[in-house]
């Protein structure tokens, strides 16, 4: 399937989800199903650089933070600009500001990016553990950052007043929310998968395996680190615009809180690294029971479940879902065909 | 003669207080069979990480095809037509044999075109080249279903799919049988007589001597002989690194 049919299709099968679940009218199906759908950008957007490239980001939270604190400055912006600026200047300000959701996005996406880029810059001379360490450092560094940043509230949080209802579309303003996830979700996967399959792909799998050869069969690797690092802190930034106005009330530890770091390692590892499904299947699955276990249990035990299913498929299934069920068909095809295997034709 | 195709003029470098290289100069012609011998210990990895950019040298140059070399990353000296393959193999464990080949064809034959590859190109290219190294069976297998000498013909299938002017082989042979090591003997005069200048990196003397029409030895960093294999491995200063006073 070419890139734009699988973006049709996907798309088709997202807009099929957002119908079925307004045929429950249970506004809480798209609370959960939100947070579910944030979890596969997030996860997907980790996996960009940590499945397909092999370096391990613990800071996923800083850039998901970066998002909704981008969107926690445009809706500061007029009020700032009414105290502090001329009235012409400060009318402009107040009726470009906030920005609708997916312009929010963008600038997320953007502002995440460009720390991505940053970042990137500054700590792809390191390896393994060591890179890993600097993630999580950023993490500490921007969480202090934003606790004594005044303007979006410090570490009091900020309210971001969510409106009711979207009047265009007429729905409801948690079903808008929950739309405008399922289209970044299909945005994000259809990048995914585009980069699997192209050149970007094939250079992100030789700097997993090997970088010195990678670069000996010229790749040029820190040039596509830095693309790997970008977006996937752009999907993650993205992924975080939406948030306040999903929650109303953002505070930094909310922000930059452990589950997003936690989540978005876990469910590629549960789900599988190398493809793009991986991510989904990891996300959907456990932020679904995720879900289930914080209504019927309580909050702490999810993050519990998420410990407990890591370490058992670390030990059981290293390579996920995904990889399990490859390594049950592929055995299954060389049980049946006998060796050699199929000579690729010329 | 003809401008040399590799030109290494004063070529030094020190990890810490340790002169690895010191003060190298040696100029390869263009088709010419290299072979650089020399203890363990005596530089010639690093020479060959010198050469290829995996290390920077700290005093002298490198010129490769009549261009400075020096500030160059790796990838880059790859695009430029200098190919390497490494002492220990270093497969993509990830992707199977023909995708090794993939991707020098991706990145670095690429570039040289301007135009992308088809499918079919891609395809028929890999195949060639794994015909070349005879691993065509294998072509959809991975790394770690192949045999150690599999391995090292992949290695250098993956040097050789970059369409490089020179060829650096690092220790292409070690650990393999007798028969296994004619194999890759023959295999590299054969990539030679296709025009590729090759430069060989290794301990087997038996593979050395019926390989090279020019031997170079490195002992402690230093060039102490070259010239005809025949002269070079009669000349006492040789000797005694070899086998001691």
């Amino acid at each position: 399937m070419r890139t734009w049919q699988f973006f049709l299709v996907s798309l088709a099968v997202a807009l099929a989800v957002f119908f079925a679940a307004r045929l429950y009218q249970n506004d809480y199906l798209f609370f959960a199903g939100y947070v579910v759908l944030q979890f596969i950008v997030l996860a997907t957007a980790w996996n960009i650089l940590g499945g397909y490239c092999g370096y391990v980001n613990f800071g996923s939270a800083a850039f998901f933070a970066i998002g909704a604190y981008t969107t926690v400055v445009m809706t500061k912006l007029p009020a700032f600009a009414n105290r502090n600026l001329p009235p012409e200047i400060a009318s402009f300000v107040g009726s470009i500001t906030p920005p609708p959701i997916p312009v929010l996005i963008v600038l997320g996406g953007l502002v995440a990016g460009l720390v991505g880029l940053g970042t990137g810059y500054l700590t792809l001379r390191l390896r393994g553990v060591f890179f890993a360490i600097a993630t999580l450092a950023l993490a500490v560094v921007l969480q202090t950052l934003i606790v004594n940043w005044d303007f979006v509230g410090g570490s009091r949080g900020a309210y971001v007043i969510r409106p009711a209802t979207v009047a265009w579309l007429g729905i409801g303003y948690i079903e808008y929310l929950f739309l405008v996830m399922l289209v970044l979700v299909v945005v994000s996967l259809t990048t995914a998968r585009a980069i699997e399959r192209s050149r970007l792909g094939y250079g992100f799998a030789t700097i997993r395996d090997d970088e010195l050869a990678a670069e000996a069969s010229g790749v040029p690797t820190l040039r596509l680190k830095l693309v790997a690092t970008t977006l996937s802190g752009a999907f993650m930034g993205m992924a975080g615009a939406p948030f306040p106005y999903y929650i109303g009330f953002l505070e930094p530890s909310s922000a930059f809180g452990l589950a997003y770091a936690v989540n978005a390692i876990a469910m590629p590892m549960i789900g599988g690294t190398t493809s793009w499904v991986g991510p989904l299947v990891g996300a959907v699955l456990l932020g679904t029971l995720q879900q289930l276990a914080t209504v019927t249990i309580s909050s702490a035990v999810s993050l519990l479940i998420v410990g407990l299913l890591l370490v058992f498929f670390v030990i059981i299934a290293p390579n996920g879902i995904i990889g399990w069920f490859q390594y049950f068909s592929s055995r299954k095809s060389t049980d049946l065909k006998e060796q050699p295997a199929p000579v690729k034709s010329s | 003669m003809t401008e040399p195709l590799l030109k290494i003029t004063n070529v030094g470098k020190r990890f810490g207080g340790f002169v690895a290289l010191d003060g190298i100069n040696l100029d390869v012609a263009p088709g010419e069979r290299l072979g650089l011998i020399g203890p363990n210990g005596s530089g010639k990895s690093t020479l060959v990480n010198c050469m290829s950019g995996t290390l920077h040298n700290d005093t002298g140059t490198v010129t490769f095809d009549g261009k400075p070399m020096n500030g160059l990353q790796a990838h880059e000296r790859t695009h430029m037509g200098l190919a390497r393959s490494f002492q220990l193999p270093r497969p993509f464990h990830s992707l199977t044999v023909a995708e090794n080949l993939r991707v020098p064809l991706l990145y670095t034959v690429r570039i040289r075109r301007d135009v992308p590859h088809t499918k079919d190109e891609m395809d028929h290219r890999c195949h060639e080249v794994l015909s070349l190294v005879s691993l065509q069976h294998k072509a959809n297998r991975l790394p770690k279903d192949l045999t150690q000498v599999e391995m090292r013909k992949l290695e250098l299938a993956r040097a050789m799919a970059a369409d490089p002017k020179l060829l650096i082989a690092d220790e292409a042979m070690a650990g393999l049988s007798g028969s296994e090591v004619k194999d890759i003997v023959a295999l590299l005069i054969r990539l030679n007589e296709r025009g590729i200048t090759i430069i060989l990196i290794e301990h087997i003397m038996a593979a050395v001597m019926s390989f090279s029409q020019r031997l170079v030895v490195l002992v402690s960093g230093k060039m102490i002989a070259e010239g005809d294999p025949q002269d070079v491995i009669r000349d006492p200063e040789v000797e005694k690194a070899y086998l001691g006073q």
